[in-house]
């Protein structure tokens, strides 16, 4: 579980973020979305100690990550895994190698033990038929499931992956969303994505943060966010009107559904 | 301006300090090392050996050119060949070149690694990036350019050897009597410390300003270039000032 309490960051005069609180749950997958400039990718950095907070707390599982030393932060970061929006892999090794290199780094078990692990990852991604070639040689979807295995090797606690359908077509979107979902399911991840794309909004977001201008403006789950009164997070989430009929529609066969009607008459949504 | 100068050189002392950390696997370090002494050493050999040759050539024919007085012995154009590529163009020429060649690679590939965010993956990871990527180079530049400064000299006196040759200045016997006269051990001593000095310079500030860049591939470009003429100007700087101490 990651918790931030109050987390302040600004550059020179401008403050990006004004005091973000909020609490990440393992097993789950926990969005942070908002419109360019609104913090999101500012508060990914600070939560894995990218970028330095200016005031507040970032918790791993009740440990204050903000206030360690380089040799403690090492520590919690062998628990982490990032995909980056560009993947990021090493241009010079081939698919294999850079999924091998964390275990290569912090010595993991024998060539044999590690490259067992490496193809598990690799099967995991489907990706077993590219592990000779270099990133040059494959697609962006592709890259980005050599990310997640890479991300996945040293079995994280924790997943961070920043825009990981940027770039990429619905179908391909679709695909690393689903696997994403899977993996922290399997593997009982606190997963935290960053993203713009509304289908990862709709189809995985078990907890969905939005920010607005430095700050949280709304929390809730996938589901919640089809009731929601919050006006700045329509306009962003449901911006044109085919999302606007798509919503409605959603809401008129949820509230079809009695399960749904009996829940958000508990919740007192159903005005 | 001057704050400016504080603050480059601040990050840059705060670069080389945070190199020092215990490894995460010395192994993978060693193998980092090995391949940085081989893109440096190696790869800059074939330029070495170009510019050593014709270097030596053209010193021995612009000083029998100068020399005309019948006094002066013929050997002494050997001689005067020897100490000018010893003390001054094995080191400095050489290194010069090797801030293009070497400083620019450098600069580019960091500057690279930082943009497309493999500089943050391997610091995700818990790597110290600093002490992974900057000192195998630092330490790679320290161990081979000395190797291709004592190259340099050698084939600069024989570049030197045959332009003067061929060209009937001066015989091979009349050559190697003048490298024999009046050698001084200090003059190598003094050539090797400036070529530990100019690796330093070379690695360091390229990995400077290519761990340092921010934006996009232009500014790549331009960080390269920095490091090139940043590395040139201290390169010369320095020369100076070893001059005058060691001298």
């Amino acid at each position: 579980m990651i918790e931030l309490k109050d987390i302040k960051k600004g550059f020179g005069d401008k403050e990006v973020l004004k005091g973000v609180s909020a609490s990440m749950e393992a097993g789950k997958v926990n969005l942070i979305i908002g419109s360019s400039g609104s913090g999101k990718t500012v508060l990914m950095k600070c939560i894995v100690g990218l970028i330095e907070v200016d005031s507040g707390q970032v918790l791993y599982n009740e440990h204050d990550f903000t206030s360690m030393n380089d040799q403690e932060k090492k520590t919690i970061r062998q628990e982490i895994g990032m995909l980056f929006q560009g993947s990021a892999l090493f241009d010079s090794m081939t698919v294999e190698q850079n999924v091998m290199f964390p275990l290569d780094m912090f010595g993991v078990g024998s060539y044999k033990e590690k490259k067992k692990r490496v193809m598990e990852c690799l099967d995991r991604v489907n990706l077993t038929e590219a592990a000779r070639k270099f990133p040059a040689e494959i697609s962006g979807g592709m890259k980005k499931r050599v990310g997640i295995a890479r991300a996945i090797v040293l079995n994280p606690k924790y997943l961070f992956c920043d825009e990981p359908n940027s770039g990429l077509d619905p179908q391909t979107s679709l695909l690393i969303d689903k696997l994403i979902k899977e993996l922290t399911l399997e593997y009982n991840i606190t997963t935290v994505i960053n993203t713009h794309d509304m289908n990862t909004v709709m189809e995985s977001g078990d907890h969905i943060i939005y920010m607005f201008e430095g700050l949280k403006q709304w929390e809730g789950s996938n589901e919640d966010i089809i009731f929601a009164k919050d006006e700045k997070l329509n306009d962003f989430i449901f911006a044109s009107d085919f999302l606007r009929d798509a919503k409605e529609m959603r809401q008129m066969e949820m509230f079809r559904d009695k399960n749904w009607r009996d829940r958000l008459k508990k919740n007192g949504k159903n005005d | 301006m001057e704050f400016k100068f504080f603050h480059h050189f601040g990050t840059y002392l705060l670069m080389l300090k945070g190199m020092f950390s215990r490894p995460e696997n010395p192994k993978m370090y060693w193998k980092q090392l090995m391949q940085q002494s081989v893109d440096i050493g190696i790869g800059s050999l074939g330029i070495v050996f170009i510019i050593s040759l014709f270097m030596g050539g053209v010193t021995t024919l612009q000083t029998s050119y100068q020399l005309v007085s019948p006094i002066i012995p013929k050997a002494t154009i050997a001689q005067i060949v020897r100490d000018t590529i010893i003390l001054e163009f094995a080191p400095t020429l050489t290194s010069i070149v090797l801030a293009g060649v070497v400083g620019s690679k450098i600069a580019s590939e960091l500057g690279n690694m930082r943009i497309s965010e493999q500089i943050d993956a391997l610091e995700i990871m818990g790597i110290n990036t600093k002490g992974y990527l900057v000192l195998p180079k630092i330490l790679g530049a320290l161990l081979t350019i000395p190797c291709l400064v004592i190259i340099s000299g050698f084939l600069g006196i024989y570049g030197g050897k045959l332009a003067g040759t061929a060209a009937g200045i001066i015989s091979d016997d009349e050559f190697m009597q003048g490298l024999r006269q009046e050698l001084k051990v200090y003059n190598i001593f003094f050539a090797l410390s400036k070529s530990y000095t100019f690796a330093f310079i070379i690695s360091s500030v390229s990995a400077y300003y290519g761990y340092n860049v921010q934006g996009g591939a232009l500014e790549i470009g331009k960080a390269s270039t920095t490091a090139v003429v940043v590395s040139c100007v201290l390169i010369l700087f320095m020369d100076y000032a070893l001059s005058a101490i060691l001298l």
